[in-house]
């Protein structure tokens, strides 16, 4: 009896230690941009709002995390029609290699985004005049979540039922209502999750906008982090805080938002 | 409404498997068509292949005089119910409906009303705002039927659509969907494998076996005299009884005994002739004692097996070691172990000679 006790206090002790290590970073990024002199330490704060303030009147900051919208939901709507449309062909079509093809593409994808091509797509970029653009800069980071993207929703396309389809095509529905009226509010709840998952990706993308774009004005929230210093150097944490906390706020209203909307998968209608 | 024809029907599907072999059949206009054959025998595949979901390798499938082998499933003016039902989950029972309108372009207003009467007609007014997935299997069923009915095609193509409902509502289903048939006069196809199912429902009804069929004809028709021992075996509630016989002049010996020839085959066998006598359980009398004190016409044997059907008895005989069933009425039903004579009616056995019907 008394082993158990021990034991589950020594388990919940564990638990406790790691909760702590996590949830610290957390506290600090609450408590910090309420502080008016933040250390590395989390503090009771003491609510004042001048590092907001502090925030809005630098420069970047604001514009950067528009900047961050734009790049993350371009990206996001671009990967999403595109590999809907690609993962529902190639759900639905026999294609020989078909599979190999997708694995293939998902193993380049990688490098693509990753540190390793990052020499040729800079060239690629200047060649092609995409260099300093966030349409280019979109253009590439679609390019590198597609695979990825095609991947996850065949598999989710594969798992419905091909008889609506049929039964709209008997109906004398074309290829593009199918997809309009049947496929996509299917496989909606995949969808979303292939936009919510583009967008966190881009948001915290810092090596693809830092090499392509040189224009600080484009530059997105991710790469404007890493400038909040003060003139001796240091990080400022004051501004770095703050604007920490505005930079997670809209991942995690996004996040909120799609669960509601779209955390349900539709049921029914396929006796089985 | 439209008659179906089809002419050399061929698929070959991809790998091999020919499931439909150079397959001759016309539909008239208007009739309710069953197509009933064992699992695998590709009743689905033709009716895939007359719906345009699966492409002919070979043949002609003719829709109302016009050839539409080559035209999508879209063009060919039919409507089809697949076994799961394949309600749109996402759209609720009036969407679902007035889907087929939403295709040819009917303003919103005009196809909910056409759809709202045509789910009325099937009992659905109550259920209009529902999605699929809030129906039991019956109401789904009908939601099928009503979304079908909506089209206003030419023909109907049913795959299976009672399968999925239990026993009790299966049988409503069944006379609801023939009234239903009756009332609109459309040519519909209906695959099945339940023979009950067949039997009661269809105007005529096409027997399958791997990619052929082995028989067509009113249900009446294939049920007393089945073209072959194949349809012989497939068909009624009870298997026919198929037994080895050897034709001695105007008799037929059977497992040791001997029994007149059948009307349907007298003058057409050979003295010595081997051919399988078939009987169906029904239409073989059972009695305790020979009739009228002579062995003469039936077949002698031991009670072995009584089997309980409801309202009669399945009664097993061994017949010199020949297995010969026999239907009871209730109250008159043997013991086991019993000695019994089975009796077939003259005017329903059957003669086969090479697995075919002997007939005129
Ligand atoms: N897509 C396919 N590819 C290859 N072979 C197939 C395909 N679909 C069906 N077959 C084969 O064709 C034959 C006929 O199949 P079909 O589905 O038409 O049978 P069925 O009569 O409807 O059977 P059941 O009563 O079990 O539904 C079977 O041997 C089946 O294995
Ligand atoms: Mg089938």
């Amino acid at each position: 009896m008394t082993r158990f006790v021990l034991g589950r206090i020594g388990f919940y002790t564990l638990i406790a230690v790691l909760l702590a290590f996590f949830t610290i970073p957390l506290l600090w990024l609450a408590a910090a941009p309420l502080t008016s002199d933040p250390t590395y330490e989390v503090r009771v704060p003491d609510f004042t709002f001048d590092n907001f303030q502090a925030i809005l009147d630098h420069p970047y900051a604001l514009p950067s995390l528009y900047n961050s919208l734009l790049l993350s939901i371009g990206t996001a709507l671009l990967v999403v029609a595109l590999s809907a449309l690609a993962a529902y062909a190639l759900s639905r079509v026999r294609l020989p290699g078909r599979d190999a093809l997708l694995y293939a593409l998902l193993l380049l994808s990688s490098i693509i985004t990753g540190t390793a091509a990052m020499v040729p797509l800079f060239q690629l970029a200047v060649e092609l005049g995409l260099i300093d653009s966030q349409l280019g800069l979109i253009l590439i980071l679609s390019g590198g979540l597609l695979p990825a993207a095609i991947f996850m929703l065949k598999d989710f396309m594969d798992s419905t039922p091909k008889s609506y389809e049929e039964s709209a095509r008997v109906f004398g529905a074309s290829p593009l209502q199918i997809v309009a009226h049947v496929v996509v509010p299917l496989v909606r709840p995949g969808l979303a999750t292939i936009a919510v998952w583009a967008v966190a990706n881009v948001w915290g993308n810092f090596l693809m906008p830092y090499l392509l774009l040189s224009d600080v004005e484009k530059q997105p929230a991710a790469v404007i982090m890493y400038t909040l210093y003060t003139e001796g150097g240091q990080a400022n944490l004051r501004l770095l805080s703050t604007f920490g906390l505005l930079y997670s706020i809209p991942v995690v209203l996004m996040y909120l938002f799609v669960s509601k909307k779209y955390g349900f998968r539709f049921h029914g209608g396929i006796k089985r | 409404m439209a008659a179906i024809e089809l002419r050399r029907l061929t698929k070959v599907y991809p790998g091999g498997v020919k499931a439909l072999d150079a397959l001759d059949l016309v539909i008239p206009d208007g009739e309710f068509f069953a197509l009933l054959g064992p699992s695998g025998c590709g009743k689905t595949t033709l009716l895939r292949t007359i719906a345009g979901l699966e492409t002919a390798t070979g043949g002609a499938v003719v829709i109302g005089e016009r050839d539409v082998t080559s035209v999508q499933p879209g063009g060919r003016d039919i409507a089809m119910v697949f076994q799961d039902y394949a309600l749109f989950p996402h759209m609720d029972v009036t969407d679902n409906v007035a889907y087929p309108l939403r295709i040819k372009k009917v303003a919103k207003a005009e196809r909910h009303r056409r759809a709202g009467e045509v789910a009325a007609r099937l009992g659905l007014e109550h259920l209009m705002d529902r999605r699929p997935g809030q129906l039991s299997g019956g109401q789904q069923q009908r939601v099928a039927l009503a979304r079908v009915m909506a089209t206003q095609a030419q023909a109907f193509l049913f795959d299976e659509p009672l399968s999925n409902l239990d026993a009790r509502l299966r049988l409503e289903a069944r006379t609801f969907l023939k009234k239903l048939q009756r009332e609109l006069g459309v040519t519909t196809v209906f695959v099945t494998h339940d023979q009950a199912e067949a039997l009661a429902m269809a105007d005529r009804m096409a027997v399958m076996e791997a990619g052929v069929i082995r028989q067509i004809g009113t249900p009446a028709e294939v049920f007393q005299r089945p073209a072959n021992t194949f349809v012989a075996g497939f068909i009624g509630s009870t298997p026919m009884n198929l037994l080895d016989a050897v034709v001695r002049g105007d008799t037929l010996e059977v497992a040791g005994c001997a029994v007149p020839v059948p009307d349907s085959a007298a003058g057409l066998l050979a003295d010595g002739e081997k051919v399988v006598y078939g009987v169906r359980p029904e239409y073989n009398a059972y009695a305790p004692k020979p009739a009228e004190g002579s062995s003469e016409g039936a077949l002698a044997g031991k009670v072995v097996i009584v089997e309980n059907l409801g309202a009669s008895h399945l009664v097993t005989l061994d017949v010199n070691d020949v297995t010969v069933q026999a239907v009871v009425p209730e109250g008159s039903e043997p013991a086991v172990g019993d000695e019994g004579f089975a009796a077939p009616r003259r005017d329903r056995a059957l003669v086969y000679r090479d697995g075919e019907l002997v007939t005129r």
